[in-house]
This record gives C-alpha cells, structure tokens and sequence, in this order.
C-alpha cells in the first residue's frame, strides 16, 4: 500500500511540477506532509541535502523519501515515477515536432500557469523563513538568533552579487549557514 | 563507442558533477551536447530549454530524454535519462541509510539548523529570479500575487488545499481570458 502511494504520489509531483529546480518544492511538500512522509523539520533538512549533493532536486528528494518509506525498492519506485512524466510528455513532444505546444489553447493555459507557479515558489519560500523565525508559526514570538542568522545570510547572499555578476552560488550560503548554525548554538 | 554507451556515460557525468539541480545544468548540457559532442545545434538547446520550461518534471530530465531520443530513438531515450538520474540516486540513497541518526549527533544539528534558514532565501530568490524574466503585463502580475497570497494563507491555516489546486485555476483563467480576447476580436473583425 505504501509503495502504491509511492508511486501516485510522485506521479502527481512529475506531472505538475513546471520549471525544475525550486519550482517542486511546494508541490513536493504538499505531497509528503499530507502522506506524512516527512515533517517539515526533515522536509526543510532533505532540500538542503539535495542542494549539496549533485542531480536534479525532484530525483534527490523522490529517492530519499522513497528509501526512507520503502527501502531500496521505494527508492527506485518513487524515483521512477518522478521521471516517467516527463519523459513520456517529452517523447509526446518530440514526436509531434512541437506542434502541441504551439496549441494556441495549451499557450492560453500555461500563460496562465506560469505566473501562477511564481507566486506560489515565492509563497513557499516566504512561509519557511516565517515559520523558522518565530518559534511557533502562526502565534508564538521571534526567535532573535533565527531572525538574525537570517538577516546576515540575505545580506551575503544578495550583496555579494553587487561585488561580483554571479554572486556567492547556494552550495556557499548552506556552508556559511552551517557555520553560523555551529557558531550560535554551539558545538557540543 | 556504441552511441547508446556514450549518451547514458555523457548523461551520468552530467548529473554526477551538478549541483543546485533546475538551470544549474543548462550550461553543462550545452557544454557536452552541443560544443563537444554536437549532438545538437545551438537553436535547438535554445528550443529544448523553452519546452522544458513548459512542460512538468526536472528540466535536465527533459534536456536528457530529448537529445537522447534525438539521437537514437527510444533506447537512446531510455539510455540518456537513466544515466542522468543514476548518480543522484546512488549518493542519496548512501545518504538516506544514515541521516537520521547523523542528526542526532548534537552538533551537527545545530549546523541544519543554521542551514534551514539558507534554504527559505534560497528558494525566495529562485522566484525574485522568475518575476525579473516574466512578461510586465498586468494579468501575470496579477496571477502571481494572487497565487502567492493564496498559497501563504493555505500554508499559514493549513488548508486541505493543495498548489495543484490553485494550477489548475489558473490554467483555467488564462483559458477565459484567452477565449474572452478571442471573441472580441471576432466582433471587432
């Protein structure tokens, strides 16, 4: 039963995840914090994990919640099912030599659901920095240390793109954040 | 080497040696598949970007299922995107055996809890990013603060809603906008 849900479950995150990247987040949260999978305490650890170790973010966190629920077999359940979406739309695609897409009510639609995606990533990203700088969200007061860590990553992190084009890449914020976590609520 | 061999080992070093995931990896792909291999054009990987950007799933997914189909139809499909999902899988699996009890090594925790707020920036400049290259016309601008009010109430009092949801009732308004557009243009014709 639970590989079953396995595999719908990451189904419905390869079918509707637009974008790549940060873009599954919400919709890989919504997914493992309905199944219980994950809490968002281990959710908000896994991304980190994934954003430091190579591959795409959707494989790294459909193969880690795969294992953790259903061993090697989840993992390879989980992972399949996050991939077979897009590769079946991609073959789709190719082989109608892009006309599909230049469906001008497929347009209608995703011009529609791609600004819709933005909202929702930035939504995402705002509601985890809340909850983690209050001590409980909604209701309970601020964290000081949270806030202030936070307040110093985000001025490394968009200030050093007024130095240099790129900026300091994200593999560098999670090693500054790591260090300042060490630093501020100890080592024992 | 057999043209299958050489798009699953091109693929896997691919994913083996990029972080970050999503557009991180266009440059490698671009780099291999196109300057080295030249198993496409340039204009083509312009092409299969847009596609993936508009269609579900990883991008490099995407990029690994096209070039390979390309190529040598469904084996070389098949052959390019496991070979790009394979070293994730590896190393996150290894690392799923024993994350659970590495965090409870006090210090390290302490160290994710530091991380945990990289992650929130993180992932509010991947959408700082996003509305910088979308079009500045009103109905998108109006989506997306929409879209990110709903989304943060539904996260604040954990509504059964989920961002499928609100997906979909977007692609429906920009559907009745477009059929509304298209009627008056028949009446002004």
């Amino acid at each position: 039963m639970n590989l079953l849900n396995l595999l719908i479950g990451f189904l419905k995150v390869g079918l509707f995840a637009f974008g790549g990247g940060y873009a599954a987040v919400p919709l890989i949260r919504d997914v493992v914090l309905s199944y219980g999978w994950l809490d968002q305490d281990m959710l908000t650890n896994m991304i980190a994990v994934s954003e430091s170790t190579p591959g795409p973010i959707m494989i790294n966190l459909a193969t880690y919640v795969g294992s953790t629920q259903g061993g090697i077999i989840g993992a390879l359940i989980a992972t399949l099912a996050v991939i077979l979406p897009s590769f079946i739309i991609i073959l789709i695609i190719v082989k109608l030599e892009k006309k599909l897409l230049r469906n001008q009510y497929i347009q209608a639609a995703l011009s529609g659901v791609k600004p819709c995606v933005v909202g929702i990533i930035g939504a995402t990203g705002a509601y985890m920095i809340l909850q983690h700088i209050f001590t409980a969200f909604p209701g309970g007061t601020v964290d000081i240390a949270a806030l202030a860590i936070t307040a110093v990553l985000a001025v490394i992190y968009f200030g050093s793109r007024k130095i240099t084009k790129r900026g300091i890449s994200p593999v560098a914020l999670i090693g500054i954040a790591a260090l300042a976590g060490m630093l501020v609520y100890g080592i024992q | 080497m057999n043209l299958v061999m050489d798009l699953f080992l091109t693929f896997a070093k691919i994913g083996l040696f990029t972080f970050g995931g999503g557009y991180a990896m266009i440059p490698l792909i671009e780099d291999n598949c196109v300057t080295r291999k030249q198993w496409i054009s340039h204009d083509e990987m312009m092409n299969i970007t847009v596609i993936s950007e508009s269609t579900p799933g990883p991008i490099a997914i995407n990029c690994a299922t096209y070039i390979g189909y390309k190529q040598k139809g469904i084996g070389g499909a098949v052959a390019a995107t496991i070979g790009m999902a394979l070293p994730s899988f590896c190393i996150i699996f290894l690392i799923s055996l024993f994350l659970d009890r590495f965090l409870e090594i006090r210090w390290i925790a302490n160290t994710f809890r530091g991380i945990k707020l990289a992650v929130g920036i993180l992932i509010l400049d991947a959408a700082i990013r996003m509305i910088r290259k979308m079009p500045k016309r009103l109905l998108p601008i109006i989506i997306t603060a929409c879209a990110f009010t709903a989304m943060l109430l539904i996260s604040i009092f954990s509504v059964q809603v989920t961002s499928i949801t609100l997906m979909l009732a977007a692609a429906l308004i920009g559907l009745i906008v477009f059929l509304i557009a298209k009627r008056k243009e028949g009446d002004a014709g």
